[in-house]
């Protein structure tokens, strides 16, 4: 809202106070911002008003004619001469409000004790601060059966549910999930879920969260703790560019539960799932906890930090070096490896993208990605959002979360450019453009916007030829804005941190004599490597042909590559170094490892897609080290320091180089390829991943698992008759490097393309595909 | 019970006093001054040698102690042997020492160690911050913390004094069986807490 805009405003007094709120306020708001607390359960700032418990009822009169009856605070907006009595000055509020909360107590179990919520319970409290005290019914409680699973993480207790509606508004309106709803009448009145659809919401959590009594519990947090236990610390999502702030509770140095912290211009209120509950590789038992060096025989051996230090720069002893540092890094860890290439490997070959990449992409990432500034306030602008290869509810969900209140607020219009019609994409009532895999950049450059419009560009878009390029055009011809979403949530903030072959930290361009010379003053050395690095795929060949002989590894799944069978290779060929948190294919083949911190045992910040910080406090005290500590450890090892002790310290160095104002890198158009002929039952394979899925940092969380989506091969209609299958039959998905068998499902896709979710329960592409999108299988009947 | 022990208002007949008709008086600071004075004093000790000894041969002799005595802690069981214990963490709360650790969780078919749904999986008292106040029996929704009159609990190391479940636990007593085992047919945590539940029934009982 700019503030040219003009708004009504509206005088009311409440409680003998005058205030004055922009017109269509809530009278239980309006209280608020003169800092009177009105008691209620129903009322949520982000849901609509539902007026379901009646615990807000004050007195109000308009213009001198009081209505009959005390009225509920929470449904009634703000009329000019309204004169508001609240609880602290109506003695008929006080005591509606005292009937109202023993009316809500006669059905309620009292159960605290065994209560998840008892000690931060709004039940608890408001029954404290407005309640009577003592009951005066005598008859039998209704009961229901204790609790019932309505998803394998989302626990319900019908009898001490209030009835106050917030989890089916939650659902329904915010996540656009309504899979439970309100069943029955009067005292039988419960939360139900549809007999043959579970809480299979990646959003159930926060209606745990904003469940105002016990009624909704987490399964993983069942009676774990006291909130008197928990030590919170406001901390940053490490799952994805969303950049959710969160807020995570630790008892006696395990985290026990993380909530959605509250920041209004990114997560609003919400997290989704995966960041709530996937929590628990930090404590699982394959963490590393000492240093490994792979001794005379071949083994890998726990050994002194000295003895690794040493073993590490023997083994790269004056090697063509490269960096391969992963997506997962905080700003400050990535600032670290990309100082550490170029002042202690005096290279240029370094990337953080481990997945499937593109020159193009590269290109996009250094001239237009690093120089833009979207951000969610231009989705709630926008006129239309086209989405190209992103699935905001797999990829990115509290970007979905936003669009999808755009949608529900002022159905703007959504754009997908996709093979196949997500769940996502039907919510948001998109305009689906279906098209082949590959055949994206032609269908991008037909898409008409305006210069209100935004372009989410998903990392899967660098996998057909040309999207992007088509995607800088169309920007450049209506004026549209271009925002990146990644999956990973230390990509962006490694790209301005310079962690990539063509890019120095701060957009300083590799192959700008200006800003390197620049970055060699900043830093105190008198030159910088000149030539522009290899590419992560370029890296893994390099490797494999010997031109590289030793390799640094970040936090990389060498699955995740899109050539995963070479990067194994590569590392196989290689003298490798890893930093890692657990055990894991690399550390397998590495010859030094080095432990590092998770994100909750250290300091630093995540850049979201808009490339916005998101820092975070050290929440669990821990002997593991963060990256950057080890680089700069093992630079000073090296005798080529990078002087960046602390968190701090990169912190602040990296602030004090800014952002190169001079020219930035050229983009350079990229052709697309051209259409792929299709044999007898070949299809074109295309996939995503899913959110919850088999992903490396989800490991360990069976409940979440247990709400993930099903593991479905996707075909047409028309494939589907051609080689005669139906939903739930068996079909097997194969190449030359193998195959995957799965259950069909016959839904909206394009017809010569297949589609497997990538990473999910039975379906691993890369380990058994070898491939992961726009290469042709063969899809028959099992 | 607790009337019996509040102390008895009883009048004394003593007149108030007035703060104004209160005088000063000196002391003196003169010293026993005379041998007359001096035996007065010995007195007081001869006299006692006469009387009846209050000391105790401890720890050869044992006295019982006053029957609300505060000692040791026990965590109870109901009559057929499930704990009474459900794990809430009210009596951590109002420990005002912060003596006491408690970490709940579920109950299951295969694993009941209490009626209900929850039960108390670690329970640690910490005898070197304890101080005996008793505000966790207060606060002990279910009647499974109480205090013993035990009051031996001097030791040799810090380690030894932090007391786990199993040195809380009550014996098992006759009709009870070593939980975890399932509740008594056709009860509920509702009627073992009414005291429906008298000791075991034979269904109980489960192979191990």
């Amino acid at each position: 809202m700019t503030t040219a805009e003009l708004v009504d405003m509206v005088t009311v007094v409440i409680d003998g106070f005058e205030i004055s709120v922009p017109k269509g306020t809530l009278v239980i708001r309006a209280a608020e911002k003169l800092g009177i607390q009105i008691p209620r359960f129903c009322d949520h700032p982000l849901l609509d008003p539902v007026g379901a418990c009646r615990q807000c009822l004050v007195d109000i009169e308009i213009n001198g004619r009081a209505f009959p009856k005390p009225q509920a605070s929470c449904t009634i907006p703000v009329e000019p001469g309204m004169i508001v009595k609240t609880q602290l000055t109506s003695p008929v509020a006080e005591k509606a409000q005292r009937g109202v909360m023993e009316f809500l107590l006669i059905n309620h179990p009292l159960d605290c004790p065994v209560c998840d919520k008892g000690g931060e319970c709004p039940l608890q409290n408001q029954a404290m601060s407005t309640g009577q005290g003592e009951s005066r019914f005598e008859g039998v409680k209704r009961t229901f059966e204790k609790p019932i699973n309505i998803s394998s993480q989302v626990l319900l207790d019908r009898e001490r549910c209030i009835l106050c509606a917030r989890c089916t508004r939650f659902s329904d309106q915010i996540a656009s999930d309504p899979f439970i709803t309100l069943n029955e009448r009067g005292a039988l009145q419960q939360v139900g879920i549809y007999e043959k659809q579970p809480f299979e919401s990646y959003f159930s959590g926060n209606t745990v969260q904003i469940c105002p009594v016990g009624a909704l519990t987490g399964a993983s947090y069942r009676f774990r703790a006291r909130p008197f236990d928990l030590v919170s610390s406001p901390s940053a999502c490490e799952h994805c560019a969303s950049g959710c702030s969160l807020r995570t509770d630790v008892r006696r140095g395990k985290t026990l539960r993380r909530l959605a912290g509250e920041d209004a211009s990114v997560n609003e209120e919400w997290n989704c799932d995966k960041g709530r509950w996937a929590f628990k590789y930090i404590t699982s038992a394959e963490r590393l906890t000492h240093p490994l060096v792979r001794d005379s025989a071949g083994d890998l051996q726990e050994a002194s930090w000295p003895e690794a230090l040493a073993a590490a720069v023997a083994g790269l002893g004056g090697k063509q070096t490269a960096v391969l540092v992963g997506g997962r890094v905080t700003v400050e860890d990535a600032y670290g490896y990309s100082k550490f290439a170029r002042v202690a490997l005096k290279t240029n070959d370094i990337d953080f993208r481990n997945r499937a990449t593109s020159d193009e992409e590269r290109e996009f990432l250094a001239a237009v990605v690093i120089k833009s500034t979207p951000s969610y306030l231009d989705i709630d602008r926008a006129d239309s959002v086209l989405l190209v290869g992103f699935e905001p509810e797999e990829e990115s969900p509290i970007v979905f979360l936003r669009i999808h209140k755009q949608v529900r607020k002022r159905a703007l219009k959504v754009t997908a450019i996709a093979s196949k019609l997500s769940i996502g994409n039907e919510k948001l009532k998109s305009n689906f453009v279906c098209v082949a895999p590959g055949a994206e950049p032609a269908a991008i450059k037909v898409q008409e916007l305006t210069s209100k419009s935004i372009i989410l560009v998903g990392e899967r878009a660098s996998e057909s030829a040309g999207s992007l390029s088509a995607v800088v055009s169309l920007a450049k011809e209506s004026g549209a804005k271009i925002a990146w979403i990644p999956r990973r949530a230390g990509e962006r903030g490694a790209l301005s941190a310079g962690a990539i072959g063509n890019l120095l930290p701060g957009a300083r361009p590799v192959n700008d004599t200006e800003a390197r010379v620049d970055l060699a003053a900043a830093w105190g050395v008198d030159s910088l490597p000149s030539q522009s690095g290899l590419s992560s795929d370029e890296i893994v060949n390099a490797a494999n042909e010997g031109q590289i002989e030793a390799l640094i590894v970040g936090g990389v799944d060498p699955l995740d590559s899109a050539n995963s069978q070479q990067m194994l290779n590569a590392l196989k060929k290689a003298f490798v170094i890893s930093l890692e948190i657990s055990h894991s294919d690399v550390t397998q083949l590495a010859d030094v490892v080095f432990p590092v911190a998770a994100v909750v045992e250290k300091s630093g910040s995540f850049m979201n897609w808009e490339g916005r910080s998101r820092s975070f406090d050290l929440a669990v005290e821990s002997f593991q080290r963060s990256d950057l500590r080890i680089l700069s450890m093992l630079a000073d090892a090296l005798n080529a320091p990078i002087n960046l002790p602390t968190v701090k310290s990169a912190a602040k160095e990296f602030d004090s180089l800014g952002m190169w104002d001079g020219a930035g890198a050229e983009f350079t158009s990229a052709p697309p390829s051209g259409p792929i002929s299709l044999g007898n039952n070949e299809a074109i394979l295309t996939s995503w991943r899913r959110l919850l899925d088999e992903g490396s940092l989800q490991a360990g969380e069976e409940n979440l698992a247990g709400t993930a989506r099903k593991t479905v091969v996707v075909i047409s209609p028309t494939r589907a008759q051609a080689i005669g299958v139906v939903d739930g039959d068996q079909v097997s998905v194969s190449n030359a490097h193998g195959s995957v068998v799965l259950p069909v499902l016959v839904e909206s896709i394009h017809d010569d393309a297949v589609w497997l979710p990538r990473n999910s329960r039975g379906s691993h592409l890369l380990a058994t595909l070898g491939v992961a999108s726009g290469s042709v299988v063969t899809v028959v009947k099992e | 019970m607790s009337d019996q022990i509040e102390p008895t208002r009883r009048d004394l007949g003593l007149e108030p006093i007035q703060i104004s008709s209160v005088e000063s008086v000196p002391v003196s600071k003169n010293g026993a001054s005379s041998f007359g004075k001096q035996l007065l004093g010995f007195w007081v000790t001869f006299k006692a040698m006469f009387k009846k000894v209050n000391t105790v041969q401890y720890p050869e002799v044992k006295e019982p102690t006053a029957p609300r005595f505060h000692g040791r802690h026990q965590l109870n069981r109901h009559p057929d042997g499930l704990e009474k214990c459900i794990g809430c963490e009210l009596c951590a709360w109002a420990c005002p020492a912060d003596a006491i650790y408690v970490e709940g969780a579920s109950n299951t078919e295969e694993n009941r160690m209490s009626p209900g749904e929850r039960y108390g999986k670690v329970y640690q008292i910490n005898y070197l911050r304890c101080i005996f106040c008793g505000l966790c029996i207060e606060a002990c929704p279910t009647r499974a913390l109480t205090m013993t009159n035990e009051y031996e609990l001097a030791d040799n190391s810090r380690s030894s004094l932090i007391y786990e479940k199993a040195d809380l636990l009550a014996p098992l007593r006759d009709g009870m069986l070593m939980p975890p085992h399932p509740m008594y047919p056709d009860m509920n945590d509702t009627n073992y807490y009414k005291g429906d539940v008298l000791g075991f029934h034979p269904s109980q009982e489960v192979q191990t």
